[in-house]
């Protein structure tokens, strides 16, 4: 069914792309980068389906992104509201099926994915307690990940940050497992934009197909629409789900 | 009998009005004064209902009716040429003006002002300035695209201006960013003129198909009455006639209850959920509901269409069950909408309010009478002639002349004062005055400010603070998209209400045609004190006036806007401050200049077009001292159209990879601002300016003469770059190069600073004061 109905930047007419892949971008109330998100997916030269939050018909896709915005305004806590929707239970049996659907989720998409307990931790306030929208310096901890596997391990990136609640927290234990099972994906690199616990910007699960970042690669796909330096970081990360679909590995 | 009497079971009806004539109204107490309550009674032949009272005081107030400025403001209609028509879709009078952008495009934006709800609750006025405009946008049937924000505070160090910064910066941020709406410029003003009265307009512009135009028109007898959205409240009762159109006075109570709170997450949904029913052809007309609420959607609505309207009050869905009929009408709850449906679309209108889980509810319909007709429980409270209410309010023809004072003020140039001696004279003292005057509260970077708000959301954004305009793309097939700048000068209104206006639209202009964009349209926000003050009514009748004159000069209408009075403390005013904002069209945004040049421009050279002269009066640097006196720089309209379409025209055909304004802070601000924006250093020489203009070098770099532009021009341009500039007669002059390798800005024999000391000068300030 057609859910969106954008006046600039239209995606909800199908067009067929090189790979032939289909990638959901899913519409939560609130939700605001998913015209973003399906830009991306574009640019990187997949087909963006559009997933509304109350449907419960996956449409065949090959991956999901869960894009950034305000779900439910964020008012009881992000991603708690979202993450009961009809579509997010057809997402969590997806990425927990044996056919290991890859999904990214970015910033509330990150901490929807946290409250559906596909990644573990959480988010809270940033440390100053401030919005903060800039350009932002990460590293790739993870290259082994279905939305990392195009970049180089320990490369530098500038992404977008933006947001309000994006102090990643866990207990030690998690902490101590995640970067002992490697699954630190992105790191903030220099000064700690959040208070992030160990600089954690993102990470995935345990089999590399979920991952969950709180900066916006979906902001770095296009120059001159980005970041001032290098805007074109955050494509990477929607050609390496291509990659992955196909069975490249680096 | 009082408003508190008129409960559920003693509603005072139409029929009760008219038999109770000598019934006591608290009309006052509203904001009417009395002749304007003898009008009412005039026009409806007995004395108005309790509820009909409710809505003529609001919708007669200063801030919906306008009627101390209409028959100055027509001038704007007056001295409009139909070459200046040609691209207007809609002008003004509607919820925002629209203009045709070409391929089937257009595009519609409009600025507010947000200011006394903004000084009373700073985080929940200023949230609801940016909900209240995007409504506006969205209500022509456009999507909203970017917000921008002018700003004027307090002194920076002043205790209260941590709580109105704080309070507004979180608010626009909190709101803006909730919506997904890019925050692409705006300005940031300290002046303790402002203390008590912040100024606090939003801008929203949107895009749309000409085929998705919508008006606030309820035509078509039988169509369907809705409001949707948030539920009725009573938050922001008497918000447009006891707030925006009072002074603040320290002996009344609190006004708090007047000041509404937002919700941005509703208005989020309620902007998806409009532009899905303006795709599906749902609604026939659609109003939003700001100041005045009800009252003025039902009345504009009536008024504008062909027939009249019935309403019954009772289907309002409230937020609180005990609100009466009158509250009921003048509450100003965010996040509602009213829409005109044909009997024939409400299943589909109903299933696309279901799908995003917005309420609704059916108030009545369109009938022929040419009457407003309210009832409750189907007793007649409210039947007025819509036109009485919404179009035919007063007008007043206030007082007005040039102030006693003005003559003195102008005379008191800075040069001659005691705060004009002494001047930077050396190098070094030059070096100190440059860094001083960038770190100064207005000069500093607002990054502090902008970073609270998202810029990159929606992906459109080729440019956004601080760069001189911000730049977003409609359509991402060709590259089609807008630039728009928003300026005023307060200090330069001050000493010259007539120039100072012209000088406002003059550096929008400038701005906008800086970044490469053709400047079509201008929205403005006239924020003035009192109208009862014959001073500032001057004041006002001459910003107008200077503001339509410019306009036909510069061939730019303005397209709609607002007026913001009573800005003042006692009997102190503000410095008039009329925000224009200019909206600009470029075919291509790639083909946007940025405000400062990038490494791989080392070794272009660097010009200024535009001639220096001695200008120091109203200049930042004199408000650095302290001193506001003398005359504003001069404006030459003629020659900043030159300026314009050199800087269009160059950016076009690659001529230029950067271009500044030069406007507060002159030729030094400039500068180092184009250095700062990447880091990349300069060397300058002033030889052949002080020359040519006959100025020292103090005066060549803090001048604040109008018309002029710092470009960066690549080698292989430069010839073509100069045949074009002597072939339209332009004045320029070679400064300098970019030097890439140097980190510094070097003023050739006078002082070279590295760009870290510019940077930390800067960059400090606002971290200073705010955290």
């Amino acid at each position: 069914m057609s859910t969106e109905l954008p006046l600039i930047g239209d995606y909800s007419t199908p067009t067929t792309q090189l790979s032939g892949a289909r990638i959901g971008v899913v519409t939560f109330p609130g939700t605001l980068d998913d015209r973003d998100a399906a830009r991306a997916v574009r640019a990187a030269g997949a087909e963006a389906v559009s997933l509304w939050h109350a449907d419960t018909d996956l449409q065949d896709v090959d991956a999901v992104v869960i894009p950034g915005g305000f779900s439910y305004g964020d008012y009881l806590r992000a991603g708690a509201i979202s993450r009961f929707a009809p579509m997010m239970d057809k997402i969590v049996d997806a990425a927990n099926s044996e056919a290991k659907l890859p999904v990214l989720g970015i910033c509330n998409g990150f901490q929807i994915l946290t409250e559906s307990h596909l990644l573990p931790g959480s988010m809270i306030k940033n440390d100053h307690l401030k919005f903060l929208c800039r350009d932002q310096l990460l590293r790739v901890e993870n290259n082994q990940t279905a939305w990392t596997n195009g970049y180089e391990a320990g490369q530098e990136i500038t992404i977008v940050l933006k947001n309000q609640d994006g102090q990643y927290v866990a207990d030690e234990k998690t902490l101590d497992m995640l970067e002992a099972e490697n699954r630190v994906a992105f790191s903030y690199v220099g000064w700690n934009p959040n208070g992030s616990r160990r600089s954690i910007a993102g990470i995935s699960n345990e089999a590399g197909n979920v991952v969950g970042l709180m900066p916006h690669p979906e902001h770095a796909i296009e120059a001159g629409f980005g970041p001032d330096h290098r805007g074109t970081d955050g494509l990477t990360f929607f050609t390496s789900v291509l990659t992955h679909l196909v069975g490249g590995k680096k | 009998m009082s408003l508190e009497a008129t409960k559920e079971f003693n509603i005072d009806t139409v029929e009760n009005a008219a038999a109770t004539p000598k019934v006591e109204l608290p009309w006052a107490e509203l904001g009417l004064k009395d002749n304007e309550f003898a009008e009412i009674v005039k026009i409806l032949g007995r004395r108005p209902t309790a509820a009909e009272l409710a809505m003529y005081s609001v919708m007669w107030s200063e801030h919906c009716s306008y009627k101390s400025t209409k028959n100055h403001l027509r001038q704007f209609g007056q001295k409009v040429t139909p070459e200046m028509k040609k691209d207007l879709m809609v002008g003004m009078g509607e919820n925002a003006g629209v203009t045709n952008l070409g391929d089937g495009w257009a595009v519609t934006f409009k600025i507010e002002s947000h200011n006394s709800p903004s000084f009373v609750e700073p985080h929940q006025g200023a949230a609801t300035g940016i909900g209240g405009i995007v409504r506006d946008i969205i209500s022509m049937g456009a999507r909203p695209i970017a917000v921008m924000d002018p700003l004027r505070f307090g002194a920076i160090d002043h205790p209260d201006s941590q709580r109105v910064v704080h309070g507004v910066v979180s608010g626009i941020g909190s709101y803006g960013n909730s919506l997904g709406l890019p925050n692409i410029g705006g300005e940031t003003v300290f002046d303790p003129i402002y203390q008590g009265n912040p100024l606090v307009n939003a801008l929203a512009v949107g895009a749309l198909r000409h085929e998705d135009l919508r008006l606030a028109n309820a035509s078509g007898v039988g169509n369907k009455v809705v409001l949707f959205g948030a539920r009725t409240g009573g938050d922001g009762i008497g918000g447009a006639s006891v707030l925006a159109s009072e002074s603040f006075d320290d002996t009344k109570p609190s006004k708090r209850p007047a000041v509404q709170v937002g919700d941005p997450f509703a208005e989020k949904v309620l902007i998806e959920c409009c532009l899905e029913l303006f795709k599906a052809s749902l609604v026939e007309g659609i109003q939003d509901l700001g100041a005045a609420g009800i009252s003025c959607a039902t009345s504009e609505l009536a008024a504008n269409g062909d027939g009249g309207m019935n309403v019954e009050l009772t289907s309002v869905l409230l937020r609180d069950p005990t609100l009466t009929p009158g509250e009921i009408l003048m509450s100003e709850s965010q996040e509602r909408m009213m829409a005109v449906v044909t009997p024939d679309n409400v299943k589909a209108f109903e299933a696309v309010m279901d799908k995003y889980a917005v309420e609704y509810s059916w108030l009545g319909e369109v009938t022929d009478d040419n009457r407003l007709t309210i009832t409750w429980n189907g007793e007649v409270i409210v039947d007025v002639d819509p036109s009485t209410v919404a179009v035919d309010g007063p007008e007043y023809d206030r007082p007005y002349a040039r102030p006693q004072w003005q003559d003195a003020l102008q005379a008191d140039t800075f040069k001659a004062s005691n705060a004009g001696k002494n001047l930077p004279a050396s190098g070094d003292e030059i070096k100190a005055a440059v860094l001083e005057l960038i770190a100064s509260p207005n000069m500093c970077d607002k990054s502090w400010i902008t970073r609270q708000y998202d810029r990159y959301v929606g992906g459109n954004t080729a440019l956004s603070s601080p760069d001189d305009a911000g730049v977003v793309r409609i359509d991402e097939e060709t590259g089609l998209g807008v630039a728009i700048a928003t300026d005023a000068n307060g200090r330069y209104t001050y000493l010259d209400p007539y120039l100072g206006a012209q000088l406002a639209l003059a550096e929008s202009y400038r701005n906008v045609a800086t970044s490469g964009a053709i400047p079509i349209a201008v929205s403005d926000c006239l924020n003035y004190g009192s109208p009862e003050d014959p001073d500032v009514m001057w004041q006002l009748a001459e910003g107008i006036r200077g503001l339509s004159d410019a306009c036909q000069v510069l061939g730019v209408p303005v397209t709609g806007g607002n007026v913001s009075l009573y800005n003042q403390t006692g009997t102190t005013a503000i410095h008039p401050t009329p925000v224009v904002a200019t909206l600009g069209k470029l075919d291509d945004v790639a083909r946007r200049t940025p405000s400062g040049w990038r490494e791989d421009a080392d070794g272009q050279a660097i010009y200024l077009i535009g001639k220096t002269f001695d200008e120091l009066d109203g200049s930042e640097f004199a408000n650095l001292r302290g001193h506001l006196g003398g005359l504003p720089p001069k404006v030459d309209l003629e020659v900043e159209k030159e300026l314009g379409e050199i800087l269009i025209n160059a950016s076009r055909d690659g001529m230029i990879d950067a271009a500044h304004d030069l406007s507060e802070g002159g030729l030094a601000a400039a500068l180092s601002e184009m250095v700062l924006r990447y880091g990349v250093g300069a060397r300058v020489a002033l030889d052949d300016i002080k020359k040519r203009d006959g100025l020292d070098s103090f005066t060549t770099l803090f001048s604040e003469s109008q018309s002029r532009a710092v470009v960066a021009v690549p080698r292989s341009e430069e010839v073509r770059f100069n045949d074009m500039t002597s072939a339209r007669g332009v004045t320029v002059a070679r400064l300098g190069i970019v030097d890439a390798q140097s980190k510094s800005l070097e003023v050739q024999g006078e002082f070279t600073v590295s760009v870290e000391d510019l940077r930390e000068a800067h960059e400090g300030t606002m971290v200073k004061y705010f955290g």
